[in-house]
């Protein structure tokens, strides 16, 4: 066995292909190639010289491209000193002065390395000679005799050390790795904790009024009183608490009387005022897109689209669950309040939401 | 057919809701003059699909009590008088001239009241809190219009249309009535300082700069991403193939 072997052709060429790797097609033929190596394989026969030609067939032509290479690079110069000087000289004091500095700086050294990598190109393509080079691969296997001396060593290293010999000291050693084996799983315990019941309550409880999200105004149905009307609330005090908030908040709309039907609960309804919640059931995004000509409410995310009329059901999409409602009443003030908090968990389906 | 009727019905509704608001107790009594004005201006464009008396047809919705924000916001759009019925209508450069549109306005308005056409000082946006305005908007409108009011699809061919090219007093207008899909926030919800706020956030959004000197639409990271990936990678792609591409052979 010999990683040599995967570079040899079939039996039929096995002569050629013993010494050589297969040629790809569109490389110039083998009496061409050359090597910048040479090989430590006793059978290859000698390397002829190196000819690199140290001279362009298109002395012209490499003029040019000299000169195009020289000024590139000396652009390149010229852009480093002005990355150098744009950063000694503009200021950063404020917003503006910072993206106009930055833009500098950028751009300068943009055109630095730009100059740098397409000289370098253009003196590869144009000056120097075009010539393939081929490199034979050598086994990466060890010689045999070092392969037998380390093999040597290694036996002996272990009698010396009384591995076997000794095996309370072998096995404690074993014993010491085996807490690190487990730590790791361990842990995995920082992932935690389980949420335990926290998905399935939000901070909505019964008597707690609904106000506007951004301005925390209360609202009484007399105010909220456009059938086609939509706007986003949340749990008057919690207007600062982002933990609370996105469980809690509410979109209400008011439709025309007798646009609500089963499945929406009727009861929890006020003056066809209706409370859904906010957090689509797909992966949670603010669903408050909603359409007054179809009632229709859409996740701007995966487009699930909800009827707002029925209990916000499916219409469309990846949700399978109606958002659902907020129970919803009004105090002896006459403001919207909760009557308690959501009947079934909000947001996405979670492993132990059952 | 339905649409419209819906849209009517929203519009209606919305007009009922600001009786006693600013936006309808600041309405101007229209001159005797004016409203028969639009009202032969109203006979000659809006009454074939509208109703001779505005009261609706089967191709158009009743226009009693939607108010003169309601005109003046779908005539000065030039989405009304519709040309043909579409999914959603387009806003076109306005058929009628500002005098004609306010002189039909003051015609509806005085059939049945509904919110009034706000005046400089209701959508000037001197001293208004244009962070407000952001949060306000991130919350209500930007699910359909965009973050930056750069618009989005709706369902069936519906869609919330660019902000790039409305007045703020259209911007207040189609607050107040809702029109077409858009939900109705009215000065209760949304009150009349509050609506300044937003206006001076969609405006601000104009001439907020785009880094890098091309805004994309403004529409978030897709057309980003495809510019950066089609003309980022395909730059790179072709420098590739350029550097490694073989030199022609001089025979």
């Amino acid at each position: 066995m010999s990683s040599t072997e995967g570079y040899t052709g079939g039996p039929e060429d096995e002569a050629e292909s013993s010494r050589a790797p297969h040629r790809v097609i569109g490389t110039p033929p083998p009496a061409e190639e050359r090597t910048l190596l040479g090989t430590v394989q006793t059978d290859t026969p000698p390397v002829p010289p190196r000819e690199l030609p140290a001279d362009p067939d298109d002395p012209a032509g490499a003029k040019r491209a000299e000169r195009i290479v020289a000024a590139l690079f000396i652009l390149s110069t010229l852009a480093g000193i002005g990355f150098i000087a744009a950063y000694i000289g503009l200021p950063v004091g404020a917003e503006d002065a910072v993206l106009r500095s930055n833009l500098a700086l950028g751009i300068s050294m943009a055109v630095v390395f730009l100059a740098l990598g397409t000289g370098a190109v253009i003196w590869v393509r144009r000056l120097m000679p075009d010539v393939e080079l081929t490199e034979a691969r050598k086994p990466l296997a060890s010689a045999e005799p070092d392969r037998k001396a380390f093999a040597e060593t290694f036996r002996e290293g272990a009698e010396a050390s009384q591995f076997v010999k000794r095996p309370i000291l072998r096995r404690t050693l074993i014993a010491a790795t085996l807490p690190l084996l487990v730590a790791p799983i361990v842990l995995l315990r920082d992932l935690g904790p389980l949420p335990g019941t926290k998905l399935r309550y939000t901070v909505w409880r019964k008597g707690l009024r609904l106000v506007i999200s951004d301005t925390g105004r209360p609202i009484k149905p007399a105010d909220f009183d456009s059938p086609g009307g939509m706007i986003t609330v949340i749990p008057e005090g919690f207007q600062a608490n982002d933990d609370a908030l996105v469980k809690a908040t509410v979109i209400i709309i008011k439709l025309e009387p007798g646009e609500l039907k089963y499945p929406t609960n009727l009861n929890w309804t006020v003056d066809n005022i209706v409370a859904y919640s906010k957090i689509c059931t797909h992966v949670g995004c603010p669903v408050a897109l909603y359409e007054q000509t179809t009632h229709h409410i859409l996740c701007p995310c995966h487009q699930s689209t909800f009827d707002a009329t029925r209990g916000a059901t499916v219409l469309f999409g990846p949700a399978n669950r109606p958002l659902p409602q907020l129970p919803m009443g009004v105090n002896s003030e006459g403001y919207l309040v909760a009557l308690s908090d959501f009947k079934v968990p909000v947001g996405p389906a979670f492993w132990e939401r059952g | 057919m339905v649409l419209l009727g819906l849209i009517a019905v929203g519009v209606v509704y919305a007009a009922f809701t600001n009786q006693g608001s600013p936006a309808s107790a600041s309405a101007p009594a229209a001159s005797q003059r004016e409203t028969s004005l639009g009202r032969q201006l109203f006979v000659q464009n809006c009454s074939s699909c509208h109703g001779y008396m505005a009261q609706g047809t089967k191709t158009g919705p009743s226009l009693i009590g939607v108010g003169a924000a309601a005109v003046d916001f779908q005539v000065s759009t030039g989405r009304m008088p519709l040309k043909e019925i579409e999914a959603e209508a387009s806003r076109k450069p306005p058929v009628l001239t500002p005098e004609q549109t306010h002189e039909i306005a003051a015609y509806i308005a005085s059939l049945g009241g509904g919110p009034a056409v706000p005046d400089a000082e209701q959508v000037s946006t001197q001293g208004a809190d244009t962070g407000l305005g952001q949060e306000l908007f991130s919350t209500n409108c930007a699910q359909c219009h965009n973050f930056v009011g750069a618009g989005g699809a709706l369902t069936d061919g519906k869609y919330a249309p660019a902000l790039t090219q409305s007045t703020p007093t259209q911007i207040y207008e189609a607050m107040l009535t809702g029109p077409e899909a858009m939900p109705v926030f009215n000065d209760s919800t949304i009150t009349p300082s509050e609506k300044r706020d937003i206006i001076a956030y969609v405006t601000k959004t104009r001439s907020s700069p785009n880094p890098g000197g091309f805004s994309l639409g403004r529409i978030g990271p897709v057309t980003e991403g495809l510019v950066g990936w089609i003309g980022g990678i395909g730059a790179l792609v072709l420098l590739a193939i350029w550097i490694t591409v073989k030199r022609r052979v001089h025979e």
